[in-house]
């Protein structure tokens, strides 16, 4: 057991088979990750289901999914050292945890996706800074010491003065680091569906619901799995929380689609995302939207589901469908919609120019994306049984404490 | 007159007075050009920025249907075609265009562009893509990590990526599983004062549609065209000073 100014943090502990067993699951999940990975590099990525066409498949949507939720994962961190909110000091650990343990998962899946995965050092050794790629580099390994000098201020009662400012500092850089990875994205001028400057913003949103509904689904599971109860005002405003994100994620997503209809020479793409785009179309509307949308308002701020935990485990499950959709919908779809080098000719060659591109995730994308998964789920859960993450106390009691 | 602006310094100019540079000065036949052999250099010769190589595609002369400068890139370069062709890699490709208004169609072929402020080059995290003094941009297969990432930034598609093992490879082109190529402007044969293979075989079929030498020399065959005709790059609103200009579209 540790304290932290009167506040008590213990293990997950229980000495029954449901550790083991859940470990267990994970693992499986790694191996088999592991094993496509491996898969990959041995055949090649000719037994994917990208192409010289969709050269980002199924691997960068769970990779750009878990690293934007990493980020967003700091958000009850953030709310607690930077904004001073009490209810959430006690959270703020799990916070930090989870941050950690879901940019390790993403980028685990990144990197093995890699053609040649086995160079990661030259990755790690030639830098070329005008690349943004290699400035997200930086900003991923920077946010692994951040959290983790956060997490230190928290374990170490000496350090516990410097929460704040290292809050302060872990909220820039998750900032910085979200803008990053939406200008991977932003800064590529050669095709319709990116080339623009919100994506930095509509990923730092992104990134916010993402965390929040991840934090809301594993704070709930992880305090009814050790016998504790998450405050219901703290789920409650959660989730309330997720909600405007959820909001704020629409609304930007709306502009960046009236700003391509406004423009001529966009609509081409927008034709084919909110019209003609079969998959990419169905995912945008009805998942993105509608699910990952409306339907959230609906189960928030409507009577359609009453207790409060059910609101929120429902509104973050749908959350995270409808974010997964709209992770898909940009990356695949965006590579789908033909790059367009004469604008108001017809263009056919063999090499499939000015035609959508078909593409299929295929299983071994499919299960390195879930290693991920996994793995990011085995390390926060490995955490927290080695290391005091858990608040003894009910998160209202908790109050007048630093950090 | 200098037709490809901007243009290197010439006050340095090397080489041009070498044995040899009087004959090389003649003219073969249209396209062909012996001031090329000038330019031979050897291996431990470092290639200079007073040069910048680039090729004029007359759509006007290339014929719809013609694969001539395709298949001789693939022999060149050992590149196969296989049952899944969304994988193949092509180096150079063509297009066939219809303009949706008036129904006219053209021909030409599409390669990396070699631009001078290369998307390719701006976007590789570790630098292995890169462009060289002379303007010709390569890929070092040594540092390339398959991120793909210059495949996203490409606005001409120009790129590929090695999706399974190769055999049979041809030496002069070592390719890498898991990492992307692109056309090379055949630069193992222009270090050795010789023309690109498409550009070669574009030439000895009659057709004289693609013509490849020092755009930073006015007195080229390419500069001393392009003064005589219109010639336009491809997505000039990128402002990207591509290394192969068009004539006729």
């Amino acid at each position: 057991m540790a304290s932290n100014g009167g506040e008590r943090f213990n293990l997950l502990s229980g000495s029954g088979l449901r550790f083991p067993l859940v470990v267990g699951a994970l693992l499986v999940l790694v191996v088999l990750g592991y094993a496509a990975a491996h898969y990959m590099e041995i055949e090649g990525h000719h037994v994917t289901g990208m192409t010289n066409q969709i050269v980002w498949g199924t691997p960068h949507v769970f990779a750009v999914f878990l690293i934007i939720a990493a980020s967003g994962a700091l958000n009850v961190a953030s709310l607690a050292s930077v904004f001073g909110i009490s209810r959430y000091k006690p959270l703020a650990r799990i916070s930090g945890l989870l941050a950690i343990a879901l940019l390790a998962g993403g980028l685990v899946v990144l990197v093995l996706d890699l053609g040649r995965p086995e160079r990661l050092i030259v990755a790690m050794t030639y830098y070329n800074f005008k690349s943004i790629f290699a400035w997200n580099i930086f900003l991923y390994i920077g946010f692994f010491l951040v959290a983790a000098v956060y997490l230190w201020m928290h374990f170490e009662p000496r350090m516990r003065d410097y929460i704040k400012p290292v809050g302060i500092g872990a909220f820039v850089w998750r900032i910085v680091l979200t803008t990053g990875t939406g200008s991977i994205f932003g800064f590529l001028v050669a095709r319709q569906a990116y080339d623009a400057a919100i994506m930095a913003p509509l990923f730092i949103v992104m990134s916010l619901v993402f965390g929040t509904a991840v934090f809301l689904l594993f704070a709930l599971a992880v305090f009814r799995w050790s016998g504790r109860e998450l405050d219901t005002d703290v789920v409650t405003k959660l989730a309330n929380l997720l909600g405007v994100f959820v909001a704020a994620s629409l609304y930007l997503t709306a502009t960046y689609h009236l700003t391509n209809l406004y423009i001529t020479e966009h609509h081409g793409f927008e034709r084919f995302i909110l019209t003609e785009g079969g998959i990419y179309t169905t995912l945008f509307w009805l998942v993105q939207v509608g699910l990952g949308g409306l339907l959230v308002f609906a189960v928030l701020w409507t009577p359609l589901i009453g207790a409060p935990r059910r609101k929120a485990v429902a509104a973050s499950v749908l959350a995270l469908i409808g974010g997964a959709a709209q992770v898909y919908v940009i990356i695949i779809g965006g590579q789908a919609y033909p790059i367009e080098l004469f604008p108001g000719l017809d263009v056919s060659s063999s090499f499939f120019d000015g035609v959508v591109t078909h593409y299929t995730p295929s299983l071994p994308e499919i299960g390195l994306g879930l290693g991920g998964v996994g793995l990011a789920l085995l390390i926060a859960l490995v955490g927290l049984r080695v290391l005091p993450f858990l608040p003894d106390r009910p998160a209202t009691e908790a109050v007048d404490q630093p950090g | 007159m200098k037709p490809f602006a901007p243009q290197p310094d010439h006050s340095r100019r090397r080489f041009v007075g070498q044995a040899g540079a009087a004959a090389a000065m003649l003219t073969l036949a249209p396209g062909v050009s012996l001031i090329d052999l000038a330019r031979a250099k050897s291996d431990d010769m470092p290639v200079s920025a007073d040069t910048r190589w680039g090729m004029l595609v007359d759509a006007t002369k290339c014929a719809e249907g013609c694969t001539d400068c395709v298949d001789a890139c693939n022999d060149e370069h050992g590149l196969n075609t296989s049952d899944r062709p969304e994988l193949d890699a092509q180096y150079i490709r063509k297009l066939d265009l219809r303009d949706r208004k008036t129904g006219k169609t053209y021909s030409l072929p599409m390669l990396c562009q070699h631009c001078e402020t290369a998307p390719c080059v701006d976007v590789c995290p570790t630098g292995a893509s890169f462009r060289r003094a002379d303007g010709i941009v390569l890929v070092d297969k040594h540092i390339c990590i398959g991120c793909r990432y210059c495949m996203m930034a490409c606005p001409y598609k120009a790129r590929s990526f090695v999706h399974e093992n190769l055999t049979d490879q041809v030496p002069i082109t070592p390719r890498g599983k898991g990492t992307v190529e692109s056309c090379t402007f055949c630069v193992h044969r222009v270090d050795r004062g010789r023309e690109p293979a498409c550009v070669e075989a574009c030439t000895q079929a009659g057709h004289n549609a693609l013509i490849f030498g020092e755009m930073s020399d006015p007195q080229s065959n390419i500069s001393v065209t392009a003064q005589k005709i219109a010639t336009r790059q491809i997505r000039a609103d990128l402002r990207l000073n591509t290394g192969v200009r068009y004539h006729g579209i």
